[in-house]
């Protein structure tokens, strides 16, 4: 992977949720939503984070922008460790760092304008001086994502959900981010409006200078866009590698299964194929030895006792897997 | 050997139109569709939210929102005329003729009785599926229940879930969601349908389960000849179970065709455009060929072809004129004027 200096480094992460049974509020297990996840992300690159619900994808996402705090673990942005980021440096870091999420219904608040949704984080954080030079800001962002000014006067229920997604991305880019944390950002709109929103974004990364962070459960999505991807799988990331060799050459089973699992857009394509079996295990009851290995269908002994630690199984190719590449050599 | 009398089709909408009320005024929100389902066969009806597909799919068996009427056309099940019938008779048709999949089985599925009790309420309404030779009423209530309890496991099984002795007396919170949709499958084939309806029913599925649920439903094909109308904005499910296509673009249909010949060769910009929009692993990274604009309002929709505001190929008839539905091969029909055709 590239030696370029990390614009966000994660390092062991770890976050627990204690489960409560609410009326004695005792303590009756732990979510293990994040359990020990590293990865790191250069300037000016795309970093995929692919997986199915639950598998804690967007509790990463919610840790990085500081919106929860860690079990345990490091988050460094631009070399700073977030945890001692206080005052000043913590209202800059608030700054830097913006996410879209996916509902931008939820996202924008329904009796409000356009206009004073992209200009109330530009006064909170500080980044333009005056009414006059955000309305400003707001008109140029609104531009940078293709859409008409006019939008600006127009209530969140007057638009569509396209226009609202890529307002909700033009209200993070107005304080000038430099990482933008993407979480399912076209999960809800139709293809060719996704189409839209991804185009926008490839042309703007180089333009701004950004760095993204793109969470989806969409494979095809994350490959297109990413230079690199990590899949998680129950809290924890069972394989990272540049996207055109994950894709090309999977190690881990799962991967090989989520990939056999797209419905490809040609008839004349290989049918889906479920190879992995039943559903994703809740994350209160994480299996023993390797998690994946209840869905697996090449586990053995092994992988029900000892859980393989992610290694590097190929130059730049991590893979937490006891027999990597398994799944590629049994369909021959 | 004579071909086999393939009887009439199991679906037949011909023409049908539809409005809404919205805000206080009648909205055109489908114009003219019409498909056509084979015994045995599988359409996709694919389009982007608003595109009517939906609206289409629950005006078959009766289940149109209030907001909406009827104002021409007709739609046939098995030769039968279903337009204009009682909410009674429409009952009667869901119960035995067309049986619905939702995106949510949560929706779906009553909480508070047992898989078993749910599947066995099917037999309950329609007793005659409990025994082929028609002798039903002479079945003391014991006989009944214990036939439906066994129909229900077969159904659990045929549905591939695993340990259906066990799941029958399970209520649906203990499922995974894929469970449930097999569940709530399993209940719609209990009916012994003529025509199952899919309405996005892996949207919210995670994608290994997708494939199951797809996997399932090409196998319950071929095994029980089921007759399938898909209802889904994903291309790709399409391309993996549908025999043939109708693409949908603001409440028209704009090209019908087999799935092989729309994939390979689209006509209609609008499919062309669809198809180019949607990213696939095989190429290089960012090649999206976005659709400029977007779906039009119904409240608001173009004059003449309505999707020539965003067409690449627009020329001088579009604005003005509505596209007739025409045939460009054999069973290949087209709205499109680049294609001749004329008005429609």
């Amino acid at each position: 992977m590239s030696e370029a200096a990390a614009l966000l480094e994660v390092q062991d992460l770890v976050k627990h949720f204690p489960v409560g049974d609410g009326l004695l509020a005792r303590r009756k297990g732990l979510v293990r939503a994040v359990d020990g996840v590293s990865f790191r992300v250069p300037h000016g690159h795309t970093f995929g984070l692919v997986g199915e619900s639950g598998c804690g994808k967007s509790t990463v996402a919610m840790l990085l922008l500081k919106l929860l705090e860690p079990t345990a673990g490091r988050i460094a942005f631009d070399g700073r460790d977030l945890a001692r980021a206080r005052g000043a440096a913590l209202h800059e870091f608030r700054r830097r760092v913006q996410i879209v999420f996916q509902d931008p219904y939820g996202s924008l608040d329904p009796r409000q304008t356009i206009l004073s949704a992209l200009i109330e984080p530009l006064s909170t954080l500080g980044v333009v001086a005056g009414r006059a030079r955000a309305v400003e800001r707001a008109r140029e962002s609104i531009a940078l994502m293709g859409l008409d000014p006019e939008v600006l006067g127009r209530l969140p229920h007057e638009l569509s959900g396209g226009q609202r997604q890529r307002i909700v991305i033009a209200r993070a880019l107005a304080v000038a981010p430099q990482l933008l944390v993407l979480d399912e950002p076209t999960a809800s709109v139709d293809v060719s409006v996704q189409a839209q929103i991804l185009c926008r974004l490839e042309e703007l990364k180089g333009a701004q200078g950004l760095t993204y962070l793109l969470i989806s459960h969409n494979l095809v999505v994350v490959r297109s866009m990413s230079d690199v991807v990590a899949v998680m799988y129950l809290g924890r990331l069972v394989e990272v590698a540049a996207a055109g060799e994950l894709f090309g050459t999977p190690l881990h089973p799962y991967t090989a299964a989520l990939i056999r699992a797209i419905p490809l857009p040609d008839p004349e394509a290989p049918r889906v194929a479920a190879l992995a079996r039943g559903d994703v295990p809740s994350p209160v009851r994480i299996p023993s030895g390797c998690r994946y290995h209840p869905r697996c269908p090449y586990a053995e002994r092994v992988c029900r006792e000892t859980d393989p630690p992610l290694a590097e199984v190929r130059s730049g190719h991590l893979a937490a897997c006891h027999f990597p590449g398994v799944a590629s050599r049994a369909a021959g | 050997m004579p071909p086999r009398d393939p009887g009439p089709p199991v679906l037949e909408v011909q023409e049908l139109s539809l409005e809404l009320g919205i805000r206080g005024r009648w909205v055109p929100a489908l114009d003219r569709v019409s498909l056509r389902i084979e015994r045995g066969e599988a359409l996709g009806l694919v389009g982007e939210s608003g595109s009517g597909k939906s609206l289409t799919a629950l005006s078959v068996p009766g289940l149109l929102p209030a907001n909406a009427r009827v104002t021409g056309g007709a739609i046939r099940v098995m030769g039968e005329d279903v337009l204009g019938r009682s909410e009674r008779e429409l009952a009667g048709l869901r119960a035995r003729s067309v049986a619905f999949v939702f995106q949510n089985p949560t929706t779906y599925l009553n909480p508070v009785l047992t898989v078993g009790r749910q599947i066995a309420e099917v037999f309950e309404r329609s007793p005659e599926l409990l025994d082929p030779s028609g002798r039903v009423a002479a079945l003391s209530r014991g006989e009944r229940r214990r036939r439906a309890r066994h129909k229900s496991i077969e159904y659990l099984r045929l549905v591939r879930i695993p340990d259906p002795e066990r799941i029958v007396d399970q209520y649906p919170f203990a499922l995974s969601g894929g469970m449930q949709q097999r569940v709530v499958i399993a209940m719609a084939l209990a009916r012994r349908p003529h025509l199952v309806i899919a309405d996005e029913i892996t949207t919210a599925l995670d994608v290994t389960v997708q494939a199951q649920i797809l996997g399932l439903l090409a196998e319950l094909r071929r095994q029980i000849d089921m007759t399938l109308l898909l209802i889904t904005h994903d291309l790709g499910i399409v391309a993996q179970l549908a025999d043939r296509v109708a693409v949908m673009y603001s409440g028209r249909v704009v090209e019908s065709a087999d799935v092989r010949r729309l994939f390979r060769a689209p006509r209609h910009p609008y499919s062309r455009a669809l198809l180019q929009a949607v990213p696939t692993l095989h190429d290089d990274r960012t090649v999206f060929r976005p659709i400029p604009g977007s779906m039009p309002a119904i409240t608001d929709p173009p004059g003449g072809c309505r999707f020539h505001p965003r067409c690449p190929e627009v020329f001088a008839p579009c604005a003005g004129t509505r596209p007739g539905l025409a045939p460009v091969e054999e069973g290949h029909t087209v709205a499109c004027h680049l294609y001749g055709g004329g008005a429609g």
